[in-house]
């Protein structure tokens, strides 16, 4: 029988160190709502969100009383935009319509973000692909809840360069459409290399083609939990620290478990996946940096840091795949900068650049997110950045993602507010050298060689 | 096998006072929640308290019961809570 200190260990893993469920984020098909006249279309998914999600912010706060779990997001990922809307739209403004009636969806059902705005052109664009593409700032702009993502490269299929190209120009393009709001909307606008289909955790989610029709995704956190379990073995061995983070993350990903099967239940829909991935938020003591200085360095950053998150994401993958047999997502640790006042402290102290930042996204979950960044940034810069990113991913056959926030108006010494669980970024310095004649050439990367591993 | 979906553990923590187990049963007894287990112990000053409660011939839902003992501990000064025992099985219990 469960004893007391087992009892008192959960409670304050919830109550002192921000223990929560992070999403239930419920994936929906949106294939079947598809038809050539824009109006059906746009009438087709708003009823069918609607429908399927009626029960999702209820059935989520009655786990939450049962368990005394909070469970921070219930969110809404669809079927790719570019793929559903493309009979439908022949103009960007057409695909816009369709980010206005997912908001309005969203709103409907009481869900703070819906995701799926997206387009998955890794070796190419369809017409449909690059009208979408081009209309994210209008439809980013002109919708609260919707979130935008770009899939541009793969480990199978290279980077496609004039997607990278068009993305630089597009993420400055929302980022001026929303200057007078230190151009926020680009927090909802990400670009991957080899996104999962099944990723619950925004801005990047999106229901993929080879999932059922809807399917319950949950994404775990609990950095502040490996923080205080790694606190009590200070100066121990390597052992010794692994085994504590394997432990924890085991603990947290069973409530995600737990939690995952009850939601399945509640709504009568199939459980997909558990994502492990430690998520910070600015809360104090929910912070992966600090969980890196925990381990033993000053700030994140430090020399050393790439070798200690690698450690740290291999051990909460290791804990975590023991404690549910459907693992997917993103599953590491995330290093948002804004997101995390660990991260925010080692930028304001010096200790982390850009560059160590994408050192660092070469062993973990996700990519370079959530980095502010000087406005007048050139284009060719962010695709640059943007580059980089996909050819680590595309080599190290893993996801790699890139979420900057050119902020208008404003340069390195400056800090901008995002609010809420967003926090606020230090604008970072970007390398000034041109990369404009690379960016400029036409076509695609080809895909790497998966042999001779170097 | 024993049915683990049916118990509730509730939790009792606070400044240690005079009849704290004495109303917290009260209630427990005229809401017919049959009491499985209790233990209690002082951790730094402070009283925690762990029940094993059964409720499936529980007079009201989940939800109320819960709401009504949140009630009473800040009535008598102490925080209480209900939780459904999967939890804790679920992370103490391979």
């Amino acid at each position: 029988m469960i004893n007391i200190w087992e009892v008192k260990e959960t409670n304050e893993m919830i109550e002192q160190e921000n223990l929560d469920v992070r999403t239930i984020t419920l994936g929906i098909s949106l294939l079947d709502c598809i038809d050539s006249d824009l109006e059906k279309l746009n009438q087709n998914i708003y009823n069918k969100i609607t429908a399927a999600a009626k029960n999702l912010a209820a059935a989520g706060e009655e786990i939450e009383r049962e368990f005394a779990i909070p469970i921070v997001n219930k969110r809404i990922s669809v079927t790719p935009i570019a793929l559903v809307g493309g009979s439908a739209c022949k103009a960007p403004e057409d695909f816009v319509t369709v980010a206005k009636t997912m908001d309005a969806a969203a709103k409907a059902v009481g869900v703070n973000l819906i995701g799926g705005y997206s387009a998955l052109v890794s070796k190419g664009m369809t017409k449909a692909d690059e009208l979408l593409i081009r209309s994210i700032p209008m439809a980013l702009c002109s919708t609260e809840r919707v979130c935008s993502s770009v899939n541009l490269a793969s480990s199978k299929t290279g980077i496609n360069m004039d997607a990278v190209r068009l993305m630089g120009e597009i993420l400055l393009e929302v980022a001026e459409r929303s200057k007078d709001r230190d151009s926020v909307d680009c927090m909802k606008l990400v670009v991957f290399c080899n996104a999962p289909d099944d990723n619950p955790f925004m801005a990047g989610a999106f229901h993929g083609v080879t999932e059922a029709d809807a399917v319950i995704n949950i994404g775990v956190s609990g950095p502040g939990v490996v923080k205080t379990a790694l606190e009590k073995v200070r100066g121990e061995s390597f052992e010794v620290l692994c085994e504590t983070i394997k432990k924890t993350a085991f603990k947290v990903t069973r409530v995600g478990q737990l939690v995952a099967q009850e939601a399945s239940r509640m709504l009568g829909i199939p459980f997909g996946i558990i994502d492990l991935s430690l998520a910070p938020t600015p809360a104090i003591g929910d912070s992966v940096a600090d969980i890196l200085c925990e381990i033993g360095l000053e700030y994140a950053g430090a020399p050393g840091t790439t070798a200690a998150l690698a450690l740290l994401n291999d051990q909460v993958k290791k804990g975590g795949v023991m404690a549910s047999s459907y693992v997917g997502g993103l599953s590491g640790a995330f290093i948002p900068v804004s997101e995390d006042q660990g991260m925010i402290d080692s930028v304001q102290a010096g200790a982390i650049t850009l560059e160590k930042l994408e050192a660092m996204t070469c062993v973990c979950s996700v990519g370079l997110d959530m980095i502010a960044i000087p406005g007048d940034t050139k284009a060719s810069a962010i695709s640059g950045i943007i580059a980089d990113e996909m050819a680590l991913g595309m080599v190290n056959q893993k996801t790699t993602a890139a979420r900057l926030i050119p902020v208008i108006g404003k340069d390195v010494g400056d800090t901008v507010e995002f609010g809420g669980l967003f926090g606020y970024a230090p604008i970072m310095p970007v390398n000034p050298f041109s990369c404009e004649a690379f960016i400029q050439r036409k076509g695609r990367i080809p895909a790497p060689i998966h042999s001779f591993k170097n | 096998m024993e049915k683990a979906a049916d118990k509730t553990i509730i939790t009792v923590v606070g400044k240690d006072t005079v009849g704290i187990i004495a109303k917290v049963c009260t209630y427990l007894a005229e809401n017919r929640m049959n009491v499985l287990d209790i233990s209690q112990t002082i951790v730094q000053g402070y009283f925690n308290m762990m029940m094993i409660v059964d409720m499936n011939a529980a007079k009201k839902p989940f939800a109320d019961c819960s709401e009504e003992l949140d009630k009473l501990g800040k009535e008598i000064g102490v925080s209480i809570k209900c939780q459904r025992e999967e939890i804790f099985q679920k992370m103490h219990r391979i």
